[in-house]
């Protein structure tokens, strides 16, 4: 029996698989030591679970368990991640490279540190969502001293060609960066393979819990440092202090390890499922896919429906919980800015749908989603004075709507 | 967010939704807003010979909010003459609806549209048109 409403928005967040659970229990009960306690069996116990959680998440991303430093989150991490190469690289440069469409947790962040004297580039995307590699080989300069593009956009999904990004990076002496929340677990990342010298994620966008993340640090070709920005016990290597969110890093290293084996299917599935979802939506009139269609994460789907507006859209679609690029889900009434910089007008992006599956997504949600979301879509363009223009053949852009 | 009970109610049976002859003298048509904000109205009513609203059509793009206001204000529109129909104010549209302060815009714009619906109405019938004197911008 399929329950509703139907959970849809998997680029938010995603449940906690019931195995990472089962790992997490004993954390919080009988083995609540902190892992910090050197002199008894209490922190002995908790720091064996860091440890082995630790070595879970290194082999997902390819690198070694020394490189891992546990945060509260991806945000934190980007926070660290650039904060933390700002201040230990200012002697080289100032100069940061970035793109319009990443996350704001990189995007605020970058903002805050041109308060503080650096100089930010912030590169702009094409319409398909990926950046152009001439233009960020045309923005490097003997300044820049890290460039920092996400692998995979929690909007879209496009994938950006991460080892040609770091290839120019490194060229040119600065060291790549990525945030990676989107695409660790869901697509192989190998931080060598790839090139990559810092990388934020975090576990509840891979059926893990909330409140934790990683940052990887590379530790060798080049020894990277960043700058502590908390300062404490020196947890972490000194690069993150506070104590150890046991259950949660034991969750995180579950969550690697079930995504580590299971992507490879897992992958195939989704994708075919978002495919189905994707072809038969984009039958109905009028409906655009958003980005890349060849480079992007396999369970992301992102469709405008012309002369429908995606808040009310959303509620029409009431047993499905998907996200939308809408103004009006915001409380700022801009629409989504990135898919604003994919070029796409603003009657565009209020009308987009973001479709995020997951795991525990099954083809009968898909098929009830498919049928209710065109049905929502049918029901709103009887109610749209748009779409009765655009059926009469007025053409919309003609007419001096009353901007307000 | 959570909706009011009617809007959801507005929102799933929208009152009066339909779409007038624009070209009749007897009837008003309002456009307000814009593709780029994401709403868009647009209000028509039929006016008799006592200048009494005896139907009105709306069709709206926009929020599950932005289509309640304007379903509602098609029900109250009807059986009043167009110089009641002026004092209809937004406020009572928030009222009724229960609308959060992030969607008075919705009910700004259902104010707009009714008078831009008998301004229509007015010039068509030789009347002068009225200067709106609340505006949203």
């Amino acid at each position: 029996m399929m329950e509703l409403p139907i959970y849809l928005d998997n680029n938010a967040t995603t449940p906690l698989d019931p195995r990472v659970l089962e790992a997490m229990l004993p954390y919080f009960t009988n083995k609540f030591g902190n892992a910090a306690s050197r002199n008894h069996a209490f922190g002995w116990v908790a720091e064996e679970g860091v440890d082995y959680a630790r070595e879970q998440v290194a082999k997902l991303i390819g690198c070694t368990d020394k490189e891992i430093i546990f945060t509260s989150g991806a945000t934190e991490a980007d926070n660290l991640g650039i904060k933390g190469v700002f201040e230990m690289y200012q002697d080289k440069g100032n100069h940061i490279i970035t793109a319009t469409t990443e996350h704001k947790a990189v995007l605020d962040t970058c903002k805050h540190l041109e308060k503080l004297g650096a100089k930010v580039t912030y590169l702009n995307v094409k319409e398909d969502g990926l950046i152009d590699l001439q233009e960020l080989e045309a923005a490097m300069t003997e300044k820049t001293i890290l460039v920092t593009i996400m692998y995979g956009n929690n909007e879209i999904g496009v994938i950006q060609p991460i080892k040609e990004i770091s290839a120019i990076a490194h060229k040119h002496g600065a060291l790549f960066m990525t945030d990676a929340t989107q695409a660790v677990g869901k697509i192989p990342v190998n931080v060598n393979e790839d090139g990559i010298d810092l990388m934020a994620f975090s576990a509840h966008k891979m059926y893990g819990p909330k409140g934790v993340g990683v940052l990887y640090v590379r530790r060798k070709n080049p020894r990277v440092k960043v700058t502590a920005q908390m300062d404490g016990g020196g947890h972490e290597r000194g690069m993150r202090s506070g104590t150890l969110n046991v259950p949660g890093i034991v969750g995180l290293g579950k969550a690697c390890e079930l995504c580590r084996l299971e992507m490879e299917s897992e992958a195939k599935r989704l994708s075919a499922l978002r495919d189905k979802l994707e072809n038969a939506l984009t039958t109905l009139e009028e409906s655009y896919v958003n980005g890349n269609r060849e480079h992007r994460l396999p369970h992301v789907a992102n469709i405008s429906f012309k002369y429908v507006e995606g808040e009310g859209l959303m509620m029409a679609m009431k047993d499905l919980a998907v996200s939308s690029g809408s103004a009006c889900t915001s409380a700022s009434l801009e629409p989504s800015y990135v898919l604003k910089s994919l070029g796409l007008s603003d009657d565009l992006a209020h009308s987009s749908i973001r479709f995020g599956l997951g795991r525990f997504t099954t083809e009968e949600e898909v098929d009830y989603a498919i049928e209710n979301t065109k049905k929502a879509v049918n029901h709103l363009r009887d109610l749209s004075p748009l779409w009765e223009m655009f059926k009469e053949g007025v053409d919309l852009s003609k007419i001096e709507w009353a901007e307000h | 967010m959570a909706y009011s009970e009617k809007v959801i109610d507005h929102y799933t049976n929208p009152r009066n939704v339909g779409t007038l002859n624009k070209d009749s003298k007897t009837v008003g048509t309002g456009l307000v807003g814009a593709p780029e904000c994401g709403d868009v109205m647009r209000l028509q009513i039929e006016v008799d010979a006592n200048n009494v609203i005896t139907d009105a059509k709306f069709k709206t793009f926009g929020c599950g909010s932005a289509i309640a206001s304007s379903s509602l204000a098609t029900e109250w529109l009807k059986g009043k003459t167009i110089d009641q129909a002026l004092e209809i104010d937004n406020m009572d549209i928030v009222e009724e609806l229960a609308l959060p302060p992030v969607k008075i815009h919705c009910s700004v714009l259902a104010e707009d549209a009714i008078k831009s619906a008998i301004n229509d109405y007015r010039v068509k019938n030789g009347m002068e048109a009225l200067v709106l004197e609340k505006s949203h911008h």
